[in-house]
């Protein structure tokens, strides 16, 4: 496979960038393999190239119903932060975001990682406390979050209207500079890459429909649509699917699978340098590098596998928009779609072993999995190698809904992520 | 734009008015101390989550506040029926076979 440098940029320019080859080649299910990772996303692409390059596993396929990234890794709105509460989940997610920092380089292709900063916006005295209580949490746990009044708010982002008329008055802003953005197909293919070039098979198209266990209870493959395929170990990574795979194993979970819609506007040249969020009016924007703003919202209030969600959100989400940013109130909205997403009832991931011997899941990431991808693939993988969790995703596990040692981000943010 | 037929005020009537509630059916423990942490779980956290046909609650926020329940198709989010809260869970096949 084709290094990318300057060089090699160069020299298929010369030949009119005719002769690149292709990244990953389409494989064809073998007859067994050490490990199955069901979900061809970030996530699993991610604990495919983490277990082949940390862990010397390479026997591996990544099966995916459709094409790899077609899920939710292609149909979120690319925000990248560790800014939680808790510090378990301040833990695992400031580890992704200290392996974001380097990914374009380890996997030698450009994630496009923006470090433009994301700022969460008070419109109440609630939020202000809030949000407070969130810095001093952050800072003692070295994740970086810092205060910004009003005005502050206004110079780090100029298109934003700070009137106090306003209908969502802006009453100051936490603003993480370390978070940001990156391209959420590169993230996939990027993995995807790394993995194929190290032996790893990646089966696209090829649903699978059961996981099949042995007599003494323990994993034994999965049934797919191209027949069955043994497998030392299952690991699960299906995001809004993940429970109907996981009951074929026996397995049921704390899990509810929303839609989650997001729209993009038509391209326009740069106006918005930095990521806005307001949990309030529950409304996120950003701008793509194409020019496009990237506007997202929270579930639609019932459960579905539609992939498509009901406009009333779409409206609330909008009015909420142009209410904030009135500039952008004349601008068209170019498209918008829904994505399924799993929910845990704390709004905490499950990175876990499962009472099924060999049988392990990665879900529960609700509305937030994308700015986890390189932390949940890394210590996904460790759990997967080693048959036990990570320190970092030790508290991750599905015990907590029985023990009681809950993660409660749901509390803590009163929305979810 | 969901249309959901509220079966107290006998209307049917667009999404905006009614909010859900989750999964119907789950049944309250009558001894709460005799209870495992097993069946605290099952009870509080773990839920059906099925890709298709789902019984599920709404109320009628925005018009008699009422609780009922419902059955719908998680895939097409088409209602198969909704009924008064308390009412047996209607029986699947019947319901499916309509759609045919």
């Amino acid at each position: 496979m084709t290094h990318f440098s300057a060089f090699s940029l160069l020299k298929n320019a010369l030949t009119g960038h005719k002769a690149w080859t292709e990244q990953w080649p389409d494989s064809q299910p073998k007859k067994e393999y050490d490990v199955i990772i069901v979900g061809a996303g970030g996530h699993g692409l991610g604990a495919a190239y983490y277990l082949a390059t940390q862990h010397g596993i390479t026997n591996i396929a990544v099966i995916d119903k459709g094409w790899l990234g077609g899920g939710n890794t292609g149909r979120n709105t690319t925000i990248i932060r560790s800014n939680y509460l808790y510090d378990e989940s301040a833990k695992l997610y400031d580890h992704a975001v200290d392996l974001w920092e380097n990914l374009s380089q380890e996997l030698n292709y450009n994630v496009m990682y923006s470090r433009r900063g994301v700022l969460m916006l008070a419109h109440n005295v609630h939020d202000v406390q809030s949000f407070k209580r969130h810095i001093h949490a952050n800072r003692l746990n070295g994740v970086d979050n810092r205060w910004l009044t009003t005005q502050e708010c206004k110079d780090y982002c100029p298109p934003l209207n700070i009137s106090p008329n306003a209908r969502y008055p802006v009453m100051g802003g936490a603003l993480q500079e370390r978070a940001g953005t990156a391209r959420h197909d590169a993230v996939a293919w990027g993995y995807a890459r790394g993995a194929a070039m190290r032996g790893v098979d990646i089966i696209q198209n090829c649903a699978v429909t059961a996981i099949r266990r042995n007599a003494d209870g323990s994993v034994a493959g999965v049934e797919t649509a191209k027949g069955f395929i043994k497998a030392k170990k299952v690991a699960v990574s299906a995001a809004g699917h993940t429970s109907v795979v996981m009951e074929t194993a026996g397995v049921r979970l704390p899990l509810e699978s929303y839609p989650l819609q997001a729209l993009v506007s038509e391209p326009v040249k740069p106006i918005f340098p930095c990521v806005v969020m307001s949990n309030a009016v529950h409304a996120y924007i950003s701008q793509s590098d194409k020019g496009e703003l990237v506007i997202g919202s929270g579930t639609d209030q019932y459960t579905s596998y539609s992939q498509r969600g009901g406009l009333p959100l779409i409206e609330h989400t909008v009015a909420a928009i142009t209410e904030v940013f009135p500039i952008f109130n004349r601008m068209r909205m170019l498209r918008k779609w829904g994505g399924i997403v799993d929910v845990t009832p704390d709004r905490s991931a499950i990175i876990s072993k499962t009472p099924v011997e060999g049988l392990y899941v990665n879900c529960g990431w609700g509305t937030g999995g994308f700015k986890a991808t390189p932390g949940a693939a890394h210590t996904f993988a460790w759990t997967i190698a080693k048959n036990e969790p990570h320190p970092i995703n030790a508290p991750f596990t599905m015990e907590r809904f029985r023990t009681g040692r809950l993660i409660d981000e749901a509390a803590a943010a009163a929305v979810a992520h | 734009m969901l249309l959901i037929h509220c079966p107290y005020c006998e209307e049917t009537l667009p999404e905006a008015e009614f909010t859900y509630a989750g999964q119907a059916h789950v049944i309250r423990p009558e001894n709460p101390s005799g209870q495992t942490d097993d069946q605290w779980e099952e009870f509080l956290f773990i839920r059906a989550n099925p890709k298709g046909p789902h019984y599920e609650r709404w109320r009628h926020f925005h018009g008699c506040g009422r609780f009922f329940n419902a059955v719908r198709d998680t895939v097409s989010d088409k209602f198969l029926t909704t009924y008064k809260a308390g009412a047996p869970r209607p029986d699947l096949s019947s319901l499916t076979e309509g759609l045919k």
